[in-house]
């Protein structure tokens, strides 16, 4: 534990530093306090200027100085007020300090503390609600998608509530998790979702959340340690103000359409492909014209309420808020009902020594999931096909009939996807409350010495019944008893839950040194993390009860721990030079006893250049700030919990295996890695902070370099070594490169107007650099993203020295008219066969570059704002082009006729055999660029007899998309376009009432 | 009293970090997964490890019929060990070709496979998964061990012969995967799993290895004919003892064939006999068939379900016109035919004159032009979800039928053949172990002077097509890459042509050629 040694020197050091300054020559009392409401300021500090003697103020704001006899002026200064200077005519002295002009967003909240802005180290980004994407927010990471350089956050799909895919600079793992550790009011949450919510972040309301703290680079990451790798977001939720309670009220109201369906056949068209290429089918066609992606979309309409007070009752600071989200998807049956409360309490007590803050946030969601397997049957279903039969069975929906089949559908062939929609009603009901209490004590005998302890507990329950009636063709005489009855449709449930706590103490110790003019800054503490889940089982059901299937145990519990010291060391040199040192010990309960702690230091110096002679003579620059950092982060999510040893797992009952005449369950020993250990991230970061024209131009440059090695990655076993052939080993090694630059311009700001421009730009270069024990020229990598066509076929690989992620493809021929050769492929090897050694690295899935540009108008009482994105140099393999766009489906061999992709009409792909379906000519540039939001608002002023103020909006979302993709949407997460849920385009109109 | 309270905070908060790090242990363990030692702590769970060893050839993994695979890196519904160990025997022949464009599923037949095949990778780690898990039980079932956990008497013997089942297991196994793949890595309990990386060994000494093993289990394997269904008694040994034997030119380069003639010999004298209906081998309820079954892969719809094994030899060759219904379950996947090699080997195509002869040929074209087409070429029908009185197996998708990997009339022709090729042996037996089959069937018998190489080799193709021999009988004759016989796309042509000799072996899959420093690959990939 040498950790704690270390704390135990750092509290030592602590002492030394509280040494008494030496003897003056007379003695200065007097009182510093907050020229906002005369409340006594603590902890500020007292210099005599030009020298390095001073004070610090009490709890009461009162000081004692001896000062020389030669000493006219002294320096007040304290954190988040603007520093003054007084003149000494006497003994004693008032200073009323007036808080810093934008105190807000000055302050940034960074790991286990906050710091102010210009005194940052690390690669950390705040954005604060002001700057908050406007419009129909149902989660919370939406409200900062294309405001940070380096961070990508890309919606999963159109679904209600789905959530989204953050990734910081890239990433930094291959198998194990990319995902970004999130901290919400100083407490790590579990990125996973629960039972009927698949989006953890889909349960907190955009609303209460004030402002994000996105941390880069290690510096400032490594102080989470091995959760650490992927990036760090801080969620800080709104608390209580002093005050007289304030009221605000939100309503919007939202209209969402499709804004592209799936480019397929129409009903006419099919009808001539069947009649010209395959006369014998032309006896399945049917005489409708239906469209079914018309079938199964809708407008869907959103209500989304919110309604929160603030204020103080006597000393007792208190916010409120309560708000409901009533989302329908674009996808028929699919439906969110989210109610959200929110209660902040923040009292200071014992002469502001004690400060309590106790958060608690509940939602109650209440969904309805649509069979997305719609979406795919939609787009392949026969469109001369009538939507209803006529007739009753099967619900009266049209299906594909075989009179020989034992339930009359025709085996194998798509199901009506009406029916798919209206036959199932899936419904979940989501409780989660995240509780947390911070007490931060300032040590009585001790000011400068904060005991901070942040406890908490996230527990959720997820539970839901999936229903499918009777008739409903998708599971119709599913099932025969044993007394040969057959039974129809799912009664099934489904429950999790979870229950996660956490604890964490630290001691923060801040001291000005005048003498040395110096600030220094201790944190240490102890983290303890406990993540629970509880996943029931259930029988498998048909409709009327009957048992399908019974599992073999009524719950499993997954439960990992994580238990951990850290330390922090701040240094700040004449107001210029900024040194922070952090180190951090992980255990995680993850890894065997051997490997299963983990030191993660990191390094960072900054320097306010602004402040040296040559910079401070130039008027037009308002800052200048270089930093520079190193450090070391880890990762251990996305791994087995217990698979450092071989754990016996007993087969389900229908994989037992026979025995004479009985069945004997099966126990099998499971694959394990003895050896795993963390994955570690070392990342350098060099950046450099501007500002000019008082700073209305600001910005950063940034670049970074990330090195990924022990890679946790799944390898190969040598055959007869492992109960697994492959398992997640600590393989191989990875980098990222990247240069991150961000412009904040404010080219208007007068009394009636303002405008402000945002733009940020991101380059991140990835590079897999080893990937086997040994180098094996004859290794392509590791194979992964299957598609849907075929059975087992995958579209995307690792491969050592290209980027993670690269499609894996054959190289399709052309003809002279640039029209693809149906079969035929560059035989790269040169040996006369076309099979797997004539795969090749094509592109990647990864953007190479990505911007984001925000720019807002305020005139009056008008204000108008648009945002925008684009990636550049992502590529995607259209799977629907490739799984439908060729005859072989249209003209199903086993006996029907689908719809196909139109892209049939430029490829004439036949569909026969399976090297088409990894043709590179699937894959396609999708480069896009997208306007995200546009916005209009009105600030109405005072209303009802003065008495509340109100504004009104209006927002467009997924405005616009330029892109050659011609698929649905260029911008998906994991390169495979396959049945993609659409971004619907949605109409927003707002208003705001503040009482 | 102030000060009181402040001290009270503190040390709660002392306290909560010294409970915090202190008594919370990192140590956890999953709710119902179990350590071996809970496993082998009673018979019981002796048995249930002692299942997996067979489920691991019948199963894709621990959940049916999928969901909880075994192998990683390939589709889990064609992970099973038949259905994968079909394709590299079948459909690299002229009795089987597959219209679909699963990944590498062409190669077999197009005889253009690499070391990256998935389904080669797949079948590989499958045979050594077996016998990996046939290492584990090996070591954790010594009679030492099992009397330091305080297992006697009866559960003791049980699982003595559970022990040498796993050894046969273990060396049938290595029987595939020595004719597969030649020189392979060699595993056995004696090493601690992982500890060391196994080394290659060549085909013969493979050979020797599992000739020893079989020997050395006879006096603990139970008796011929007497154990439970399913599982392998000392006929089973004998079989695979015998199989070996009529190849060991191929694979030792050195001839046995008195040794498979008198093993072939000492199975069917241990009491076995043809069942009287050929069309009823491969039916839901053949576990009737005990007469003539030595060893099976057993199935049942509903309590060892996978996507593999029986199921996939049933629905795959169901397409076209055919009825699914017919075969007892509830729907075609339109994917395997045969070709005019094995069709043409029958008097007609109808079963009049040989009952063997099971084709669909309505609607079906017997020439192929497009091995994509399931109307290309003729439909068998030899898989049948059917009960012996007709109707449906237990569940229409996953079916019942078990697989012999061992019947009897495999030893007649093994026998009349190692005498046909020198062995020492009783010529009029031989001429009669085939007639037995032939009468069974319904045709001609044959003349001692009909009896010659050439006929035993299509005698196999009519009795044991779609069985998993035919790979390993064309290299034995001599006919597998030569231009001596072809067959229809054989290499990838519609007329067929002969191909490079190193395909007689499968390659290493590149995946353990990677991982494993000490193996090196077979000549020509």
């Amino acid at each position: 534990m040498n950790i704690k040694k270390a704390l135990v020197a750092m509290l030592m050091m602590l002492t030394v530093f509280c040494l008494p300054s030496i003897a003056q020559d007379r003695t200065v009392t007097g009182k510093v306090t907050n020229a906002k409401d005369g409340s006594p300021l603590a902890a500020a500090s007292v210099l005599v200027k030009g020298s390095g003697v001073g004070a610090q103020t009490n709890a009461d704001g009162s000081f004692s100085l001896k000062v020389p006899a030669n000493a006219t002026t002294l320096v007040v200064s304290s954190l988040n007020f603007e520093t003054k200077e007084v003149t000494l005519s006497g003994n004693t002295v008032s200073v009323a300090l007036s808080p810093a002009v934008d105190q807000l967003s000055d302050v940034v909240v960074i790991g286990y503390g906050s710091v102010r802005k210009k005194d940052l180290t690390g690669s950390v980004v705040n954005v604060s609600s002001k700057d908050f994407n406007k419009g129909v927010i149902s989660t919370p990471e939406q409200l900062i998608q294309g405001k940070v350089a380096g961070v990508q956050i890309t919606s999963n799909n159109g679904a209600p509530g789905s959530g989204s895919t953050i990734r910081i600079r890239g990433g930094a793992s291959l198998n194990a998790s990319n995902d970004p550790l999130i901290v919400v009011d100083g407490m790590p949450i579990d990125g996973g979702g629960i039972s009927g919510q698949a989006n953890a972040l889909a349960l907190i309301n955009p609303n209460d959340i004030e402002s994000f703290s996105i941390l880069k680079d290690a510096s400032a990451t490594a102080i989470y340690g091995a959760r650490a790798s992927n990036g760090v977001i801080i969620i800080t939720t709104k608390k209580g103000k002093s005050g007289a309670p304030k009221y605000a009220f939100s309503s919007q109201l939202s209209v969402s359409n499709i804004t592209k369906k799936a480019d397929v056949f129409s009903a006419d068209e099919i009808r001539d492909i069947v009649k010209t290429k395959g006369p014998n089918y032309t006896s399945l066609l049917g005489t409708a014209s239906t469209d079914w992606q018309d079938e199964i979309y809708q407008t869907a309409l959103t209500t989304d309420n919110n309604i929160s007070v603030s204020g103080a009752y006597k000393k007792l600071p208190y916010r409120f808020s309560l708000g409901n989200l009533m989302q329908s998807g674009i996808l028929r049956t699919d439906k969110l009902n989210r109610t959200t409360v929110g209660v902040n309490v923040s009292p200071t007590l014992f002469d502001n020594h004690l400060t309590v803050n106790i958060n608690y946030k509940l939602a109650a969601s209440k969904s309805n999931f649509a069979d997305q397997g719609a979406i795919g049957a939609a787009a392949y279903f026969d469109p001369t096909k009538p939507v209803y039969s006529g007739g009753q069975a099967y619900n009266g929906f049209w299906n594909w009939l075989d009179a020989t089949s034992s339930n009359g559908l025709r085996a194998l062939a798509p199901k009506n996807p009406l029916g798919i929609l209206l036959d199932r009603n899936n419904q979940s009901n989501v409780t989660r409350h995240i509780a947390n209490a911070v007490v931060d004590y300032k040590v009585h005998f001790i000011p400068d010495l904060h005991v901070v302890v942040n406890t908490g507990m996230d527990v959720a329950e997820g539970t839901g019944t999936n229903v499918v009636n009777e008739q409903a063709a998708t599971s119709y005489m599913r099932f025969k008893d044993a007394a040969g009855k057959f039974h129809s449709g799912v009664n099934n449930e489904y429950r999790q839950t979870r229950n996660n706590t956490y604890l964490n103490a630290y001691l923060n110790y801040a001291k000005e040194i005048p003498y040395l003019s110096t600030r220094v800054e201790f944190t240490g503490g102890y983290e303890y993390q406990n993540y629970l889940t509880t996943n029931y089982n259930f029988n498998d059901q048909t409709f009327n009860g009957t048992v399908v299937n019974t599992p073999n145990f009524a719950f499993d519990k997954p439960e990992f721990r994580l238990s951990s010291y850290l330390g922090r060391m701040n240094l700040t040199v004449k107001g210029k030079y900024l040194f922070t040192a952090s180190v951090r010990q992980d255990g995680s309960s993850k890894f065997n006893p051997d490997n299963r702690f983990a030191v993660f230091p990191s390094g960072a110096v900054a320097w306010k250049l602004k402040e040296e002679g040559l910079f401070k003579k130039m008027k037009s620059l308002s800052d200048l700030k270089l930093r520079a950092s190193y450090g070391v982060t880890g990762q251990q999510d996305g791994i087995g919990y217990y698979d450092y040893i071989s754990y016996y797992n007993l087969g389900s009952n229908t994989a037992q295996y026979q025995f004479g005449n009985t069945f004997t369950p099966i126990s099998r020993p499971n694959g394990y890695y003895f050896n795993r250990k963390w994955e570690q991230t070392a990342t350098t970061n060099l950046a450099l902070d501007f500002g000019f024209a008082d700073n209305r131009i600001t910005g950063t440059i940034e670049a970074y370099k990330r090195e990924t090695s022990d890679l946790l990655n799944e390898v190969n076993q040598p055959a007869g070594t492992n109960f697994s052939n492959k398992i997640v080993a600590n393989v191989g090694t990875m980098e990222n490169k990247g240069i991150e630059f961000t412009l904040n311009i404010q080219p208007i700001r007068n009394k009636n107007t303002t405008w402000d421009i945002a733009f940020n730009a991101t380059y991140n270069q990835n590079r897999i650099t080893k990937l086997t024990i040994s180098d094996d020229p004859a290794y392509a990598g590791a194979r992964f993203g299957g598609i849907s066509g075929g059975t087992g076929n995958t579209i995307l690989i690792h491969s050592v020295g290209k980027q993670r992620g690269s499609f894996f493809v054959y190289k399709q021929v052309y003809d002279a008219n640039d029209k693809p050769i149906d079969g035929l492929y560059a035989d790269l090897n040169r040996d006369g066969n076309i099979n797997e050694q004539d795969l090749y690295q094509y592109k990647g899935i990864d953007p190479q570059m990505f911007f984001g540009l925000s720019s807002s108008v305020t005139h009056k009482k008008w204000n108008a704002g648009i945002v925008m994105r684009a990636n550049i140099g992502n590529y995607l393999y259209n799977s629907i082009a490739a799984s439908s766009g060729t005859l072989r489906n249209i003209l199903n061999p086993i006996g029907y006729v689908n719809n196909g992709s139109r892209d049939y009409l430029k490829s004439g792909f036949s569909g026969n055999g399976s090297n088409y379906y990894l043709s590179d000519y699937y894959v396609q540039n999708a480069s896009f660029l997208r306007i995200d939001n546009i916005n209009l608002g009105y600030n109405v002023g005072k209303v009802f007899k003065n008495k509340a103020a109100l504004r009104i909006n209006a927002t467009v979302q997924n405005v616009l998309t330029i892109t050659k993709y011609t698929g649905l949407d260029p911008e998906m997460n994991g390169g495979i376009d396959n049945n993609f849920y659409p971004r619907p385009r949605t109409i927003v109109l707002g208003i705001n009432l503040d009482f | 009293m102030k000060n009181n309270l402040y001290k009270q905070i503190i040390a709660t908060v002392g306290a909560i970090v010294v409970l915090a790090s202190c008594n919370k242990t990192l140590d956890l363990l999953p709710t119902n997964d179990v350590t071996s030692a809970t496993v082998y702590a009673d018979a019981n769970g002796y048995k249930q490890a002692f299942a997996k060893v067979y489920a691991s050839y019948a199963l894709t993994g621990n959940a049916g019929p999928a969901g909880n695979g075994d192998i990683q890196g390939i589709d889990e519904g064609t992970s099973d060990f038949l259905r994968l160990w079909w394709k590299a025997q079948e459909l690299s022949t002229d009795e089987a070709v597959v219209s679909w464009g699963d990944p590498g599923i062409q190669d077999f037949h197009n005889m253009n496979w690499s070391a990256s095949n998935p389904m080669l990778t797949g079948l590989y780690y499958r045979c050594y998964y077996q016998i990996t898990l046939a290492n584990d039980f090996i070591r954790q079932s010594s009679d030492a061990t099992v009397a330091s956990k305080g297992i006697t008497g009866v559960d003791a013997e049980a699982i003595k012969k559970y022990r040498a089942e796993a050894r046969f297991l273990r060396a049938y196994q290595y029987s595939i995967l020595m004719d597969l793949f030649g020189n392979i890595p060699f595993v056995t309990e004696a090493e601690a799993l992982g500890s060391v990386l196994p080394k290659q060994r060549t085909r013969g000494e493979i050979f020797s290895y599992i000739e020893t093993e079989l020997k050395a289990i006879d006096a603990d394997l139970v008796d011929a004919r007497k154990n439970e269904y399913g599982r392998a008694d000392k006929a089973a040994a004998w079989a695979l003892l015998a199989r070996m034997y009529l190849n060991a030119q191929v694979y030792t380069g050195t001839a046995r064939n008195t040794d498979a003639a008198t093993y072939a010999k000492r199975v069917l004298d241990a009491g076995y006999s043809l069942i009287s209906d050929y069309t009823k081998l491969m039916r839901a309820d053949n576990n009737v068939n005990t007469s003539e079954f030595i060893l099976t892969i057993n199935y049942d719809g509903l309590k060892t379900q996978n996507w593999g094994g029986t199921t996939f030899l049933t629905h795959a060759p169901v397409g076209g016109s055919m009825v699914a219904a017919q075969f007892g379950v509830d729907g075609g996947w339109g994917g395997l035919r045969t070709t005019t090699g094995l069709s043409s080997k029958f008097p007609d195509l109808t079963g009049t004159a040989d009952k063997r002869s099971q084709f669909y040929t309505s609607g079906q074209s017997a020439d192929i032009t497009d091995l994509t087409k399931f109307t290309d070429g003729y439909a068998i029908t030899k898989f049948k979800n059917l009960n012996m009185n007709g109707t449906p197996g237990k569940n229409l998708t996953w079916v019942d039928i078990d697989f012999p990997i061992f019947r009897s009339a495999e030893m007649n022709l093994v026998y009349a053949e190692a005498v046909l090729r020198g062995g020492t042996g009783d010529a009029g037996a031989a001429l009669s172990y085939v007639n037995a089959l032939r009468t069974r069937a319904g045709a001609s018998a044959i003349t001692t002077a009909q009896l010659n190489l050439d006929f035993i080799l299509d005698e196999r193709a009519r009795e044991l097509y779609w069985e998993g021999f035919r790979r390993s009988d064309l290299i034995r004759f001599n006919r597998f890459v030569e231009s001596s016989y072809v067959w229809p796309w054989k290499g990838g042509v519609r007329g067929g042509t002969n191909v490079d000799g190193f395909r007689k072996l499968y390659p290493i899959p590149s995946a353990d050629i990677s991982s494993n420093p000490n193996l090196v690959q077979n000549a020509g990939y």
